[in-house]
């Protein structure tokens, strides 16, 4: 993966698989601490305490088609590789929240990358979860819950085009007037 | 933080969508289906599923649902796009960039006809 919204589609994309209906996405960037923090909770259906410690093992997977699961390895790793940290708690049947932190100016932290295109992909492909995301940069905050979006559609389907079009501004916006008011240089938008 | 979009305007635009569905015939929505696996998004689905979004935005498309699922079992081929058309049994596309979405979606979505060439045969 390339960019950390990739890996960050790829963990929601477990939580989609737990069952979850609720998801929250937050990305924090605080330069203060030089830590950039990724944070996925969903209310699937949890992990006992063995599944979830051995969670960063390649060799499990709840999937039946392939034998191996990489995402959870890949993202624990990248994290790892910027002086960063990896966690995970589960609790069966109430949910799953993964954190990883990585340290801001490490020189093999990978680029947050396109942000808005891993939310687009998750809410408009994934309509019957609620997605929140936080993006946080310093003191400065955006956030999205498409809750209210979802009850004022009243049945109009996500892929409207007209409706496209407004998340995608919406989000768009929200991120661009986030890192106009952050007082730091933040990585260009991809 | 100033909000600019409202929800007033999305109130706006459920009205302007209701109107034109009422205007169509009942039948079925078309189904575009993104396999957003592990190895599907290292290959570029998100950018594939995107593609399929924007296509949708500045064609001005209405009635086709886009959905993403989980690994799809076809590593080889990601990333993979199926298309589901009410009442047709579903075709499988594969190493489907955003050029190919565009046939896809306009050959096969719109017009009705499988791009046999994309298409991955079991």
């Amino acid at each position: 993966m390339r960019e950390l919204a990739l890996h960050i589609l790829d963990i929601a994309e477990n939580s989609i698989s737990a069952g979850a209906n609720k998801i929250k996405i937050t990305v924090n960037e605080n330069c203060a601490n030089d830590l950039l923090s990724i944070i996925i909770e969903d209310n699937g259906k949890g992990m006992d305490e063995a599944t979830a410690a051995r969670i960063s093992d390649p060799f499990l997977t709840s999937r039946t088609t392939r034998k191996v699961g990489l995402g959870i390895p890949f993202f624990k790793a990248a994290a790892e590789a910027c002086d960063g940290d990896f966690n995970i708690e589960s609790k069966l049947g109430v949910g799953t929240t993964v954190q990883a932190d990585f340290k801001h100016s490490h020189i093999d932290r990978m680029p947050l990358g396109d942000i808005s295109s891993t939310l687009q992909t998750l809410l408009l492909g994934t309509p019957d979860v609620n997605w929140v995301f936080e993006y946080q940069v310093d003191s400065d905050s955006f956030v999205f819950d498409d809750k209210p979006i979802k009850e004022t559609l009243d049945g109009v389907p996500l892929t409207e085009p007209a409706v496209i079009r407004y998340i995608r501004e919406m989000i768009d916006q929200g991120i661009q007037d986030v890192h106009k008011k952050a007082s730091i240089q933040i990585e260009p938008r991809l | 933080m100033p909000t600019v979009k409202s929800l007033d305007d999305l109130k706006r635009i459920r009205e302007e969508a209701l109107k034109k569905q009422q205007l169509k015939e009942t039948s079925g929505k078309t189904e575009v289906i993104v396999g957003m696996g592990t190895v599907g998004i290292a290959a570029g689905a998100r950018e594939t599923l995107k593609a399929v979004l924007d296509l949708i935005e500045n064609e001005n498309l209405s009635d086709i649902i886009v959905r993403q699922t989980g690994n799809i079992g076809l590593d080889s081929f990601e990333p993979i796009v199926q298309v589901a058309v009410p009442g047709e049994e579903k075709v499988t596309y594969g190493r489907v960039n955003p050029e190919m979405v565009r046939r896809i979606v306009k050959e096969h979505v719109i017009d009705g006809k499988i791009v046999s060439e994309y298409q991955i045969k079991g």
